[in-house]
C-alpha cells in the first residue's frame, strides 16, 4: 500500500518533469521567432528589445529599396519555375520507380535520392564549375535546374508513399474501359493523389525558396532573397532584415494553408 | 528507403510470361528516362568531375594538405565534434519532447506539433538573425542577464562554439523529433502497462521495453542530425565569427576566395565519405529501415 502511493507519487513527479522540459524544450524552438515579430516593427535603428516605440519603417525599407524587391521577385520566379519542372520530373520518376520492374531500378532509385545526402555544399562547387564553363553563371535558368536537383527527391518521396498505398486496380480499370496508360494516370490516378501532389509542389518551392549555397555560386552578381538576406546579416545588422524574415514567414504561412486547403489529407512534413 | 510495389500489385500488373512481363514494363522507363537524364547530366556528372579534380594531374598532394596539414586536419575534427555534440544535444532535448507528443492527451499532441513545424518552416536565415539578436554581447539574454543581477558580465554566446550549438540544435532539433514521433507512436501502450502490471520497476521499464521498441527511432534521428549537421554551412558562417570552422565553411572559402579547386575538391571527397560512412554504416545497423522521409 505504502509502496503503491509512493510509485504514484514518483510517477506524478516524473510526468512533471516531463512536461517542465517540453515547456522549455517549445519555448526554445519558438523564442527566435518571438523576438523577430516585434523587433520588424521597431522605432529604433538598433537592435533594441523591448522597441523603445513602433512603426512601419523597416517595411517601407524594404518595399523602397529596389534592391530588395528584385531579389524577391527573383526568388518567386526561381522558386515557381523550380516547382514546375521538379514536380513533373519527380512525379514521372516516382511512377517509373513504384511501378516498373526492370535491371537497375535499385540504382534508379538511389540516383534519385542522392541530392538529400550529398551536401549541399558538394552539390554547389560541382555545379559551379560546370556552369563556369558554359558561361550561364548569373542566369536565373541556372539557378532554376540546380535548384530542381535539389527539389526532385522531396517530390520522389511524398509522390511514391502516395503511390505506394494507391491500389492500382482503379487505373487497369480505366484502361480495360479502353483508355491508355497516360490518360488513366492522368485523369484518374493523379486527382486521387492530388494532395500528395500539392505537398510536394509546397515542398519543391520551399526548397528552392529558402536555398543559400547553390544560388550563391551560380547567382552571381544576381541575388536571390536568401543571398540579400545572407549579406545583410553579415554586413548591415539592422531591422529592415526582422522586417523580411516576417515576410517571409507570412508567405510560407499562406502557402501552408493553401496546401492544408487544396492537399486535405496530406501532411506536409518532409 | 525502399521503393517497391505490393506483391499483389505485381500480381496484377506482371503477365505470365517473361519476355511479356520485360516489354509490359519498358513504358516505365520511358517515364523514369526524363528525371534520370536530368540527374546524370546535371547531378551526377558534376559531382563525379569534382572528385576527380581532386586528384588533378594523378596527384595526391590536396589530399596530403588536407589530411596531415595540422590546421585543416583541425577543422575536419571539429566539424565530426561538432556534428556529434549536435547529435547528442538533440537527442537528450527531443526525446522526451517526442515522447510527450506521441502520448500526450488531445489537444496537447497537436499544440507540441505547432511548435516544433512553426521554426521546422521558418528559414534557416530567419532564424540565425533571430539567435544573432538574441545572444549577442549587448543581446536580449544578456542584458536579461545583467539586469537580473544573474551575472556581472555579459557572457559570451555569439562568435564562439556555444552560438554555433545552439544555432544547429535549433535548426536540426525537428529533424531528431519526427522519427522518434513516428516510432513512439506504433509502441503499444499496453506492453508497458503489462510490465507495469507485473511488477517491473519504472527504470526496468525504460530499459528494457520502451528503449529497445524506440531504438529505430533513435538511431534514424541521429543519422539525420548527423548527416546534416557535418555538411552545415549558415549556421557556422554566421554565429561563429569566423571562429568555428566547420568544413563546408572550409570548401566555400577555398573555391570562393582562393579558387583551389584541387583542395576543395579533396575536402569535398572527405565530406562525402564521412557522409556515406555515418549513412550506409548506421543505416545496416538496423536493416536499411531508414526513416529519411
Amino acid at each position: 500500500m505504502k509502496r503503491e502511493r509512493r510509485a504514484t507519487r514518483g510517477s506524478a513527479a516524473l510526468r512533471f518533469a516531463l512536461h517542465a522540459w517540453c515547456a522549455v524544450v517549445f519555448f526554445f524552438l519558438i523564442a527566435p521567432l518571438l523576438v523577430v515579430f516585434p523587433l520588424s516593427f521597431s522605432s529604433s535603428a538598433y537592435l533594441q528589445f523591448p522597441p523603445p516605440g513602433w512603426s512601419l519603417r523597416w517595411y517601407m525599407a524594404y518595399i523602397q529599396d529596389p534592391a530588395w524587391i528584385d531579389a524577391t521577385i527573383r526568388s518567386i520566379k526561381i522558386a515557381g519555375s523550380t516547382t514546375v519542372l521538379a514536380t513533373v520530373l519527380g512525379t514521372s520518376l516516382a511512377f517509373g520507380i513504384m511501378r516498373g520492374r526492370y535491371p537497375g531500378k535499385a540504382l534508379v532509385n538511389q540516383i534519385s535520392l542522392a541530392p538529400l545526402i550529398v551536401p549541399v555544399i558538394i552539390y554547389s562547387i560541382s555545379v559551379y564549375a560546370v556552369f563556369a564553363q558554359l558561361k550561364l553563371i548569373g542566369d536565373w535558368r541556372a539557378i532554376v535546374l540546380g535548384h530542381t536537383v535539389h527539389a526532385i527527391p522531396y517530390v520522389v518521396i511524398v509522390v511514391g508513399a502516395a503511390l505506394r498505398t494507391y491500389d492500382e486496380a482503379y487505373e487497369l480499370a480505366a484502361m480495360s474501359l479502353g483508355a491508355s496508360r497516360l490518360r488513366a494516370i492522368w485523369r484518374v490516378t493523379l486527382p486521387q493523389i492530388r494532395p500528395a501532389l500539392v505537398s510536394a509542389m509546397f515542398l519543391a518551392f520551399i526548397a528552392s525558396f529558402d536555398e543559400l549555397l547553390v544560388a550563391m555560386f551560380l547567382g552571381g552578381s544576381n541575388m536571390t532573397l536568401p543571398k540579400k538576406m545572407f549579406d545583410n546579416i553579415i554586413n548591415a545588422i539592422d531591422p529592415t532584415i526582422a522586417a523580411v524574415s516576417v515576410l517571409q514567414v507570412v508567405l510560407v504561412s499562406i502557402l501552408l494553408l493553401v496546401v492544408s486547403r487544396f492537399g486535405a489529407g496530406a501532411k506536409p512534413i518532409a | 528507403m525502399d521503393v517497391t510495389g505490393s506483391t499483389l500489385r505485381e500480381a496484377v500488373a506482371v503477365p505470365k510470361r517473361s519476355s511479356r512481363a520485360w516489354r509490359a514494363h519498358v513504358p516505365w522507363l520511358a517515364f523514369v528516362s526524363p528525371a534520370l537524364l536530368f540527374l546524370l547530366v546535371l547531378f551526377v556528372w558534376p559531382v563525379l568531375r569534382l572528385m576527380l579534380a581532386s586528384v588533378e594531374g594523378g596527384s595526391f598532394a590536396a589530399y596530403e594538405k588536407a589530411l596531415t596539414d595540422g590546421l585543416y586536419v583541425q577543422v575536419l575534427v571539429d566539424t565530426a565534434l561538432i556534428a556529434a555534440y549536435v547529435s547528442v544535444i538533440c537527442l537528450v532535448l527531443g526525446y522526451p519532447v517526442a515522447h510527450f507528443l506521441s502520448t500526450a492527451r488531445a489537444p496537447w499532441p497537436m499544440i507540441g506539433i505547432v511548435f516544433v513545424l512553426l521554426p521546422f518552416w521558418t528559414s534557416i536565415l530567419v532564424r540565425t538573425y533571430a539567435w544573432m539578436v538574441l545572444l549577442g554581447r549587448n543581446g536580449i539574454i544578456n542584458r536579461l542577464l545583467l539586469e537580473g543581477g544573474i551575472v556581472s558580465s555579459p557572457l559570451p554566446l555569439l562568435n564562439n562554439l556555444t552560438g554555433v550549438l545552439i544555432g544547429m540544435v535549433h535548426v536540426l532539433l525537428p529533424y531528431m523529433i519526427f522519427p522518434l514521433y513516428a516510432v513512439m507512436r506504433r509502441v503499444d501502450p499496453g506492453l508497458l502497462s503489462a510490465a507495469e502490471g507485473l511488477g517491473a520497476p519504472g527504470w526496468q521499464i525504460f530499459r528494457r521495453i520502451y528503449l529497445p521498441l524506440t531504438l529505430p527511432g533513435v538511431l534514424a534521428g541521429v543519422t539525420l542530425t548527423y548527416i546534416l549537421s557535418i555538411g552545415f554551412f549558415i549556421t557556422p558562417a554566421l554565429l561563429g565569427g569566423g571562429k568555428v570552422i566547420m568544413i563546408a565553411v572550409l570548401i566555400e572559402s577555398q573555391v570562393r576566395q582562393f579558387l583551389a579547386w584541387d583542395f576543395a575538391a579533396a575536402l569535398s571527397v572527405v565530406l562525402l565519405a564521412m557522409t556515406l560512412v555515418v549513412y550506409f554504416g548506421l543505416k545496416r545497423l538496423f536493416r536499411g529501415d531508414l526513416h529519411l522521409a
